[in-house]
């Protein structure tokens, strides 16, 4: 019996050692209930008691070999097969695909919102305010009387002789301090109208940023110092600002601003025209005049504004030489720059 | 204003300064300079010549050789084609290796065959014009006064007095006095620490008295606070002289003769309008300061005619108006040639006046622009005197005794308290008060302990505010420390409502839409390319009265054009599957006429073209609804002009309230655009979302038990509308009703011509157990049985 052992387990290590072997079958036949290796088993009564456990353990571990050459062979069969299907599941991943459409946000809208969050880390609130506006916020009450020369400086679109399609985002400074009282943080943004023809660097309508801070004790070097870490924060840490006196009636004294050009950091080169400096900013000590014209009391309280033209940041920031580009929504210019 | 740097020497001297660091200091001091030019810089190697003698050029008919005296060794020969030479003539010659304006290089060479060393210059070819040297000619060499002789060899440049530096300087509104020589010259002399030294003119007075020529009547002394007044006769016209004409032409003035020159002198120099008239042309001996008649007639000395009102001034004999106050003199006592007594005058007449009248008349002169800033009232003597101090010194005629001063508008000095703590506490400075007192002192202030004089000239400097800033500008802006704002604590922060549209921006943003801009006024015309009617509210909107064209000249009240404008400018571009968005702000009148200001309203538009349906829309407004927290319903609307019939719907509250519209465009509204493609937009009120939007999310319990659902399929009419069906099921009353889904539609020749087939699933689930099939049934039952009962439909068997 010993030698059909043998015999099993050589024919069917064989059997298994074939291409393609069908592990199901070679199974029945070995190991069925009517298989060989169980046809030998059932003639075991016929073998003596000594014999009988030496073979059992035989006739034991050619089951074990066998199933474990069948484990091994279905293991092999699975990952042959996983492998083949995984080789006919290859892509080519150079393959060209389209990005997941995602919209542009336009680059006035994305800086303004970049200016607010700095001002608004600062401490400012943001106040909207109606574009179509009287005389009286847009020019009056920020120490402009009618027939004054500065009135000149600012081609205006009139409605009715004292409604106006406002020239400036400083009339938001009247409304903020008629609506609340010191201490007052606020910017606003929005958009501006003069009568200028649209070229490159012109249009009738553009946007501004209006600042106002009113309280007690508020300095000149509190204006400069709020407006370094704007410029430091919008243009990065090495930037300088510079004040140059300058007139605006709605502040005194009044200064404009540059920063340092971001470009060359001040060396001079063709954006700031050699210069080393831009011209961004337009600030002052608020007028007393118009402290006074909101109620607020000149000797008790000092504050500071500043404006800024949206355009001309979107302008530099992203090396854009012609404003038009901003107003016609080409949308292979948005996307480039959302 | 254009400063010459000569000119300004006579004041004070900064002449050890160069020009860029004179402009530096003076913009750091508030006097703004824009840029500055060297004159007579591209002139190189041109001397005074003398002609010694001239040949004529054997090869050529009209070239001359001449042999000219350059001051040298030995004469230079130079061939012109000139024919205006002669010998002895002394004329600009530029040498060999010499620089003429232009970038023009004169080189030695040969004239057909004759050597030349140079050039003969005209006075175009020194860059300069009749009016500046009225002696010479255009077309031909400039033949120079003989007397030059004695400069021979000499630098052209300082024979004509060409060299000077001139410094271009934007003089801000409120500083009418820097429009003067003497203005800046004050400036300087504060910003470098210099003397400043303004003579006091000395005029030398023949005899006679003035009160026989004139006598001055103001009938409007609001408008015209003083009027100074003073006689030349025997008077001479001719050219001013040379030192005066360099003056003015660096200045940018035209010389023309020797009066009008002084007036116009005196102007820059001392920021005083003048007007000279001839003293013949007046009728009658006295000068009448009155505003004009309604339509009288005015011709002004550029020969043009007006037609004046009431609230111009004018300057008039018994007769007529001889000037336009302060704006330009009239045609009828202009100054000629045959000129023998002049009339100067210096007012002080009122800036908003003025400003009307040269606006009114579109008539902005150096003068009226001046005036229109307000001029010191005490300037008007100086100015007269320096005025005939120059008539003495040119020559130009004799100074009859005596000045007419009428002044009945003169005014208190302001003066101001001192207080150095207050100021640098205000500036965030820390100035000694000696600084303060020195800075104002330089400026013109006059200081009596505590209490500071403002000078005449400063009518900007009313208080505190005003001193900080002349000591500040003085100091240096840029010497101020930076401070971080000190006190009380704000908290920065973005509304409710506008954190609610950040959020919708990133919304539509991350639902595949790029942002536009566009502008906010039309033109009216747009509104006839959306189609609407010709009675439609919407086209009533705010219209600007000074628009720059038709495109930019109403207000929109809807946002709908500019989309599409912009939809359309990409079609056109070939840019394919376009989709926008823009928070838009429309304005609608309310009572405009009556003072009141428009509404103000954003809207957010969204529109595409290439991607997509009406559907592909509804799910964009479904997406924007969701974001709100708001339920809307979509109610078919074929009446509204803009879109397709079929395909448009306004977007309701569950209270009825319109939220917008979306749909379709109407394919007659797009093809105004040139697009034939489907185009999609829709309209939704941002205050109205935002007003109505749905209160924070809360947590509730994810369902314990499964649900069980039921499909049911109906015929019904084509007209149905699936939103009527889900209604109904939804308002049987049936608790356990959780969701109800359409899924699917079928029409074909099975449920016949003009009906559909629509199946749903109903989805039941109880919160506290699971649902029995007799459960189920029952609540389905119910729900068909409303179907029938209200809409007479029947599950389809």
């Amino acid at each position: 019996m010993k030698e059909m052992l043998e015999k099993i387990k050589a024919e069917a290590a064989a059997k298994l050692g074939e291409e393609n072997a069908d592990l199901e079958a070679i199974r029945v036949q070995y190991l069925g209930k009517k298989g060989e290796l169980t046809q030998v088993l059932r003639g075991m009564g016929q073998l003596s008691a000594e014999e009988r456990p030496v073979v059992g353990q035989m006739a034991n571990e050619v089951r074990a070999y066998i199933e474990n050459l069948i484990e091994e062979k279905k293991a092999s069969a699975a990952s042959a097969a996983m492998a083949k299907k995984l080789l006919d599941e290859t892509v080519d991943v150079t393959m060209p695909v389209e990005p997941i459409t995602v919209g542009s946000r336009h680059p006035l809208s994305q800086v303004q919102t970049e200016l607010e969050d700095i001002f608004i880390g600062l401490g400012f609130e943001i106040v909207e305010g109606p574009e179509v506006e009287y005389d009286y916020y847009n020019f009056q009450a920020l120490n402009i009387p009618e027939n004054h020369p500065a009135r000149d400086t600012q081609d205006t679109f009139y409605i009715t002789d004292n409604i106006l399609l406002r020239s400036q985002t400083s009339p938001m400074q009247i409304r903020a301090m008629e609506q609340k009282k010191p201490p007052l943080r606020i910017i606003s943004p929005g958009r501006v109208y003069r009568s200028d023809a649209v070229d490159a660097t012109h249009s009738p309508l553009f946007h501004q940023l209006e600042g106002l801070v009113v309280d007690k004790g508020i300095t000149m070097g509190d204006l400069k110092g709020t407006l370094e870490l704007f410029a430091k924060k919008m243009f990065g840490d090495d930037t300088k600002i510079r004040f140059r006196p300058h007139h605006f009636p709605f502040t005194e004294p009044s200064a404009e601003v540059d920063v340092s050009c971001f470009v060359c950091g001040g060396k001079g080169c063709s954006l700031c025209k050699g210069e080393g400096w831009i011209e961004i900013l337009g600030a002052g000590m608020v007028h007393p005049n118009v402290l006074r014209g909101c109620g607020i009391d000149p000797e008790v309280y000092s504050g500071f504004a500043f404006g800024l033209g949206i355009e001309r940041i979107v302008m530099r920031k992203y090396n854009i030489d012609d404003m038009r580009l901003l107003y016609e929504n080409d949308v292979r210019f948005l996307k480039q720059l959302g | 204003m254009n400063l010459s740097r000569n000119w300004l020497a006579d004041f004070v001297d900064v002449s050890d300064i160069e020009n860029k660091a004179y402009c530096d200091r003076m913009t750091d001091t508030g006097s703004k300079v824009e840029g500055f030019e060297v004159l007579a810089e591209d002139i190189e190697n041109v001397v005074v010549g003398r002609i010694l003698a001239i040949a004529k050029h054997e090869n050529s008919d009209h070239l001359q050789i001449c042999s000219v005296d350059v001051g040298e060794d030995a004469p230079v020969q130079i061939v012109t084609g000139a024919q205006n030479i002669f010998e002895g003539a002394v004329i600009p010659v530029a040498k060999a290796y010499s620089k003429l304006p232009g970038g023009v290089t004169i080189k030695p060479g040969k004239l057909r065959g004759v050597e030349s060393n140079g050039m003969l210059c005209s006075i175009g070819e020194l860059g300069l014009t009749t009016h500046d040297m009225p002696t010479a000619i255009e077309d031909g060499i400039f033949i120079m006064d003989a007397s030059l002789e004695e400069k021979i060899g000499t630098d052209i440049r300082e024979v004509l007095m060409l060299s000077d530096s001139v410094v271009e300087f934007e003089i801000t509104p409120n500083r009418p006095d820097c429009l003067s020589v003497i203005g800046l010259a004050r400036e300087t002399a504060a910003s470098f620490d210099r003397a400043l030294n303004i003579p006091t003119p000395k005029v030398t007075e023949v005899g006679g008295d003035i009160a026989d020529y004139l006598k001055v009547k103001i009938d409007a002394p609001e408008l015209c606070p003083r009027y100074t007044a003073r006689v030349v006769k025997n008077v001479k016209i001719e050219p001013s002289p040379l030192w005066m004409r360099m003056r003015l032409r660096a200045a940018g003035v035209r010389p023309i003769n020797n009066i009008v020159d002084i007036t116009n002198y005196v102007m820059l120099e001392y920021g005083q309008p003048m007007h000279a008239f001839d003293y013949a042309c007046i009728d009658g001996s006295a000068i009448t300061v009155r505003t004009a008649a309604e339509g009288e007639n005015f011709k002004s000395l550029d020969d043009k005619d007006h037609v004046l009102d009431t609230g111009m001034l004018v300057i008039a004999d018994d007769k007529k108006a001889v000037a336009l106050a302060g704006v330009m003199g009239g045609a009828n006592s202009e100054i000629t040639e045959n000129t023998k007594t002049v009339v100067f005058e210096s007012a002080n007449f009122y800036g908003a006046s003025i400003r009307i009248t040269s606006r009114k008349l579109g008539m902005r002169t150096e003068s009226s622009g001046r005036f229109e800033k307000g001029l010191d009232r005490e300037n008007t003597f100086a100015a007269l005197e320096r005025a005939c101090e120059l008539v003495n010194l040119l020559g130009a005629g004799e100074v009859v005794s005596g000045i007419v001063d009428v002044y009945p508008g003169k005014k208190d000095a302001t003066v101001i308290k001192l207080e150095p703590e207050r100021i640098n506490k205000f500036l965030g400075i820390n100035a000694s008060e000696q600084f303060m007192r020195d800075t104002l002192k330089k400026l013109d202030f006059t200081l009596d302990g505590d209490m500071v004089t403002v000078p005449s000239f400063r009518e900007d400097v009313e208080g505190m505010q005003d001193l900080a800033e002349e000591v500040v500008r003085i100091y240096g802006y840029n010497e101020i420390e930076s401070t971080g704002i000190s006190g009380n604590m704000t908290q920065g922060q973005r509304s409710v409502s506008q954190n609610f549209e950040v959020g919708l921006h990133k919304l539509l943003l991350g639902i595949g839409l790029d942002e536009i801009c566009t502008f906010s006024f039309i033109s009216p015309k747009y509104y006839d390319k959306i189609c609407l009617p010709a009675d439609s509210a919407k086209r009533n909107s705010i219209v600007i009265k000074n628009p720059l064209g038709e495109d930019t000249s109403v207000m929109r009240t809807t946002a709908l054009p500019s989309i599409m404008e912009v939809l359309a400018r990409n079609a056109n571009f070939s840019n394919e599957k376009v989709g926008l968005y823009e928070i838009a702000t429309t304005y609608t009148p309310t009572d405009t006429e009556g003072g009141k200001l428009p509404d103000e309203r954003k809207v957010l538009t969204l529109g595409f073209y290439g991607r997509g349906d009406f559907f592909t829309l509804k799910q964009m407004c479904e997406t924007v609804a969701k974001y709100a927290r708001v339920k809307v319903e979509y109610v078919r609307d074929s009446e509204n002009p803009s879109y397709h019939p079929g395909r448009c719907a306004n977007i309701l509250l569950a209270d009825g309230t319109r939220l917008g519209t979306m749909g379709q465009i109407h394919p007659a509204a797009a093809a105004n655009y040139d697009m034939d493609m489907p185009v999609f937009v829709a309209e939704i009120d941002i205050p109205t979302l935002f007003a109505n939007r749905g209160a924070e999310p809360e947590y509730k319990h994810l369902p314990k038990f499964p649900a069980s659902s039921r499909d049911f399929s109906f015929v019904c009419d084509e007209a149905l509308e699936v939103g009527a069906i889900e209604k109904v099921m939804y308002h049987s009353g049936v608790k356990l009703l959780e969701d109800v889904k359409l899924v699917d539609i079928y029409r074909g020749v099975q449920v016949g011509e003009g009906k559909k087939s629509v199946t749903f699933r109903i989805i039941l689930r109880s919160a506290d157990r699971t649902l029995t099939v007799e459960e189920a049934d029952k609540a389905a039952k119910k729900i068909l049985g409303n179907m029938e009962r209200q809409l007479g439909i029947t599950i389809r068997q």
